[in-house]
């Protein structure tokens, strides 16, 4: 019970950087950002403009960093940053933003906005005012082990399952395998289909796969709240699962925070580059695909479209390799207006879907993905995220639209043939 | 006969001047101070039948340049015929008596006509040392100035040095030299600047002067309105290249043989109000910018301080001087600013707590 | 004080007192913003052509998809104000002059008629661009004193200047000295105000290019 204020502001001192000095410096307050974030467009409330949602931590920087600013203070000038305004802000920083990155691409002065939220909420943390429900999800993960409380005996038994259903090993802890598989407890929970894809494809590529019986949740939910020094704590379970196993790439599941967290925070989180690859699972089945070890059969012949994850697209750089794995195995694709690197999110990213009281907000910008699914009013709507499927599912149903999400992975392992196998011998 | 009436007339045709020139002179004078037709018919018959006032001109420090000016003037010899309308009873380079006789004249003047004369004053005032610096007969200009205003109808203060203190005014000046106005507070003043000033701007002052009894419409520098109401800019004849970003960048270039605008070598034009582009020098023969050569600004008050001549306007008046330094004033609290910002962030850094989930608490 | 000795004061000595402070402004805030540094991306990066700092410091001036259609007002007038003041600043002939005296080289400018009217265009587009931020709400709520003063600090040099090019007004000499004041007026504030994007722009885009072109991400 030591979070505070004061807490709070040496985090934040600790990571404002020149990035952010500049970012700061450079704002004219053209409005272009709230243009760009579906929790404007949606509710029309200019309080979620996003630069606006940085305002504490601008004036901080203000009065830590800047000679005028610091002489302000001095003299009584200023007006400090305080705890209840912390509390404030939470709905703004948490509530209202997924981390979805479109207003980082649209500032004509070029400022990463989220790259500054994503700093805030280091500060927003420390200080105890991040909001229950993440802080819910840390929680399990860090003690239990997952943030949706998933252990290991459950993911065993799912693991049995698919072991049954496809007539495939699903190696665990097989050190010296080339890919080491993470899950997202969404997938583990309500997606199970994603293992039995994932052996299907790995056995037709001939590539060697392991679990890892301490690091299979990729969720990280320290990342979601802006905590380094949890998500430090949940990513080197990881790493150290990974490194124990020598694998050569871990691969990042259908998840899109997960992703960003490993990938690209991983390694500055621990201190020292990784000693092995880190790859999302669309971008491994990329490369299958140009290397001609993905064999399909058959297409999905009614309409679908291709909702990018904000995480994977835009902030991952995976745009083209999801496009070229529907045209394997879809005859009527299309895409929706914004798609691909502009793509609006679904609104429930970076932990917001784990905010009860955020839901009427995310309701509300869900209008915005509804409005681009009525633009092509697909049949069915394909995902590579199982936090994206979740939200655009509890969104459809608010709607009343009846419209099934898919993910691209198990579409893709639906073509592939099941393998005649003998049943394993037992573990 | 040079106090009776009419005599001008006469003296007129002596000198082979009609009295249809001479009126056509006044209506042109009069024309020229934009005065309506009536007015050249008055200012004729006002000049031809005046009493010829007295007129006393000082020099004080001054080049006598604005003496050569009018009496230079290659008008039709009407102008300096004025002279004869008026009665020049004291000026130091034309008259022809000299030292004590020259003092008993300017003593005379005084005395007969005292309160009624027009004083002429060319030259500033030099305050420095109490007033030493310009001496004429034992006393210095300022008591002089002080002495011979009291009696003055009027005052014409004559080129930019009278005027503004000119030359002798400029950075930084040592003899402490000061304008006519800046001394006299109770006369009625008229400043005919210019350095030195168009012979037809003071023949038309006094024509006015003399047919009206009062001073023409003046600007709030003392200046008549007539001569001085327009910038150079304003009536140059090259005012279209200037429009249109056509300039000479050098004096001998293809922009200055075509004629184009010398703004970019330092025509002060624009800033400066007098009639030389409309009543030209040496009777209308030509002009500074006509001949190819930027205005100076000689009409307006500390030309000399108001940047090179040689200097657009657009350009620094003086070399920068704080810039420099300046430069390495802000390099060196920026470095300080660094040190200290860095400093901050490595004590934050230091001061680190790890947080573990019960820290996510209040 | 005269009208001529106003002016040569603002040629002169304001001249050389906003000069000082605009560079020590300058070098201040440069040092005091870029000096906290920024730590060493340890992930492993992913290259991508196109994808960097630079290219974004140029890309960067394209409106992204959809957001032209979504907001012309801004990108457009916004657009002509930039580009116009750019056009009077470095283009019209007794301005490079200035700078020919202050860093010893010069350009050739455009005729003079071309930079009148880009110049009524961009007291257009800064009029539309203070109609703007009064009436849209997001404009409107991120707005502060200082949205408004460096509106009025911008403006004023380029009414004054052209006021003073067309005889509007005042007499020439005053609107000259006026034009120069508030221009001096400018300099001394923009380091210290969001006018600075004019230099942090560069540092601002090239960090986001950046950072996001180790992820082999184009933005």
């Amino acid at each position: 019970m030591s979070a505070s204020l004061e807490k709070g502001v040496r985090v934040l001192k600790e990571v404002i950087d020149a990035p952010i000095a500049s970012y700061f410096s450079s704002c004219v307050h053209c409005g272009l950002c709230a243009e760009a974030c579906l929790f404007y467009t949606e509710t029309r409330d200019p309080k979620y403009t996003p630069i606006h949602k940085l305002e504490p931590m601008r004036r901080l920087y203000e009065q830590e960093y800047t000679a005028i600013g610091r002489l302000k203070k001095l003299i009584g000038l200023s007006k400090a940053v305080t705890d209840a305004e912390l509390a404030e802000w939470q709905e703004l920083v948490y509530n209202s933003c997924t981390l979805c990155g479109r207003c980082s691409v649209v500032c004509p002065v070029g400022n990463d906005i989220v790259y500054m939220i994503r700093k805030f909420r280091e500060g927003m943390s420390a200080s105890g005012n991040a909001p229950d429900g993440i802080k819910g999800a840390v929680n399990r993960t860090v003690t239990i082990g997952s943030p949706m409380g998933v252990k290991l005996p459950a993911v065993k038994a799912q693991m049995r399952h698919v072991e049954e259903d496809y007539g495939l090993p699903i190696p665990m802890d097989a050190e010296g395998a080339e890919y080491l598989v993470m899950l997202s407890s969404m997938e583990i929970m309500n997606f199970p289909e994603y293992l039995g894809a994932i052996a299907k494809i790995m056995h037709q590529a001939g590539k060697t796969w392991t679990l890892c019986s301490t690091a299979f949740e990729a969720t990280n939910a320290g990342m979601q709240i802006g905590n380094s020094d949890l998500a430090r704590v949940i990513v080197s379970r990881i790493v150290e699962g990974a490194e124990k196993l020598k694998v050569k790439t871990v691969i990042s599941p259908e998840c899109g925070h997960a992703y960003t967290a490993l990938r690209w925070e991983g390694a500055n989180l621990i201190g020292r580059p990784f000693g092995f690859k880190v790859r999302h699972i669309i971008e491994v089945l990329g490369e299958f695909q140009e290397q001609g070890l993905l064999k399909t059969d058959g297409f999905e012949t009614d309409r679908l479209t291709f909702h990018d994850p904000c995480q994977l697209a835009r902030r991952g750089g995976v745009i083209k390799q999801q496009r070229n794995l529907m045209n394997m195995v879809a005859k009527n694709f299309v895409e929706m207006p914004d798609a691909g690197f502009m793509n609006w999110c679904c609104g429930g990213g970076g932990g917001a879907s784990a905010i009860e009281e955020g839901e009427e907000l995310r309701m509300e910008a869900f209008k915005k993905k509804k409005s681009q699914f009525d633009a092509v009013k697909p049949d069915r709507v394909v995902t590579a995220c199982a936090n994206c499927r979740i939200v655009m599912e509890e969104g459809l149903e608010h709607y009343k639209m009846d419209l099934p999400v898919v993910g691209l992975t198990e579409m893709i392992a639906d073509h592939i043939p099941n393998p005649v196998v003998a049943k394993p011998e037992g573990n | 006969m040079r106090e009776e009436e009419g005599v001008l007339l006469a003296g007129l045709a002596e000198h082979g001047v009609s009295r249809r020139s001479f009126l056509k002179f006044c209506t042109t004078l009069a024309s020229a101070m934009a005065l309506p037709p009536a007015a050249g018919l008055a200012m004729a018959e006002a000049m031809a039948s005046a009493r010829r006032p007295s007129v006393i001109w000082l020099p004080f420090q001054e080049c006598t340049g604005c003496t050569e000016s009018i009496t230079r003037s290659h008008a039709p010899t009407i102008e300096s015929l004025i002279f004869n309308v008026i009665s020049l009873d004291y000026q130091e380079t034309l008259m022809a008596a000299a030292g004590h006789q020259a003092e008993e004249a300017l003593h005379n003047a005084i005395k007969d006509n005292f309160g009624k004369y027009l004083l002429i004053v060319d030259g500033s005032i030099p305050l420095g040392l109490d007033g030493a610096y310009s001496c004429i007969a034992g006393k210095s200009n300022l008591e002089t100035l002080k002495e011979v205003a009291k009696g003055a109808a009027a005052i014409v203060a004559m080129g930019t040095c009278a005027a503004y203190g000119g030359i002798p005014k400029a950075n930084p000046n040592p003899t402490g030299a000061v304008s006519v106005s800046d001394i006299i507070k109770d006369k009625p003043i008229v400043n005919i600047p210019g350095c030195p000033p168009i012979p037809v701007v003071m023949t038309g002052v006094l024509a006015h002067f003399l047919t009206f009894g009062s001073l023409p419409e003046l600007d709030k520098l003392g200046r008549p309105k007539a001569f001085y109401g327009e910038t150079i800019h304003d009536r140059c004849y090259r005012r279209a290249f200037y429009d249109q970003g056509k300039f000479a960048k050098t004096f001998d270039d293809e922009g200055a043989r075509n004629g184009w605008c010398l703004f970019e070598l330092g025509c002060k034009g624009p800033v400066t109000y007098n009639a030389c582009a409309t009543a030209k020098w040496n009777g209308g023969t030509s002009w500074p910018v006509e001949s190819g050569h930027g205005c100076l600004g000689c009409s307006e008050p500390d030309f000399w301080d108001a940047g090179s001549f040689y200097k657009a306007l657009s350009m620094p008046a003086s070399p920068l001087k704080v810039a420099a330094g300046a430069a390495v004033a802000g390099a060196a609290l920026g470095a300080a600013v660094s040190f200290a910002n860095r400093t901050k962030k490595g004590a934050a850094k230091a001061g680190h707590e790890t947080t573990t989930l019960p820290d996510l608490e209040k | 004080m005269s009208e001529l000795q106003l002016l040569t004061w603002a040629r002169g000595s304001g001249l050389d007192l906003a000069i000082g402070i605009f560079l020590m402004g300058v070098l201040w805030r440069l040092f005091e913003i870029y000096s906290l540094g920024r730590k060493k991306d340890l992930a492993e990066p992913r290259t991508v052509a196109g994808a960097s700092g630079m290219s974004t410091v140029l890309r960067r001036s394209i409106p992204p998809a959809g957001m032209l259609k979504n907001s012309p007002v801004t990108y457009v007038a916004g657009y002509v104000f930039h580009v116009g003041l750019a056009i009077i600043v470095f283009f019209f002939a007794p301005h490079i002059k200035l700078f020919e005296g202050l860093l010893g080289f010069s350009w050739p400018g455009l005729p003079s008629q071309i930079v009148d009217f880009a110049a009524v265009l961009t007291i257009i587009a800064m009029l539309v661009l203070l109609f703007d931020r009064i009436t849209k709400p997001v404009k409107r709520y991120l707005s502060t004193f200082q949205d408004w003063f460096t509106w009025t600090l911008t403006f004023l040099p380029v009414l004054t200047g052209w006021m003073a090019v067309q005889h509007l007004l005042l007499p020439y000499t005053t609107m000259l000295a006026l034009h120069i004041l508030t221009a001096e007026l400018l300099l001394i504030f923009l380091p210290f105000t969001k006018l600075f994007h004019a230099f942090t722009v560069f540092g601002s885009r090239w960090y986001n290019g950046t950072v996001n072109g180790h992820k082999g991400v184009a933005v």
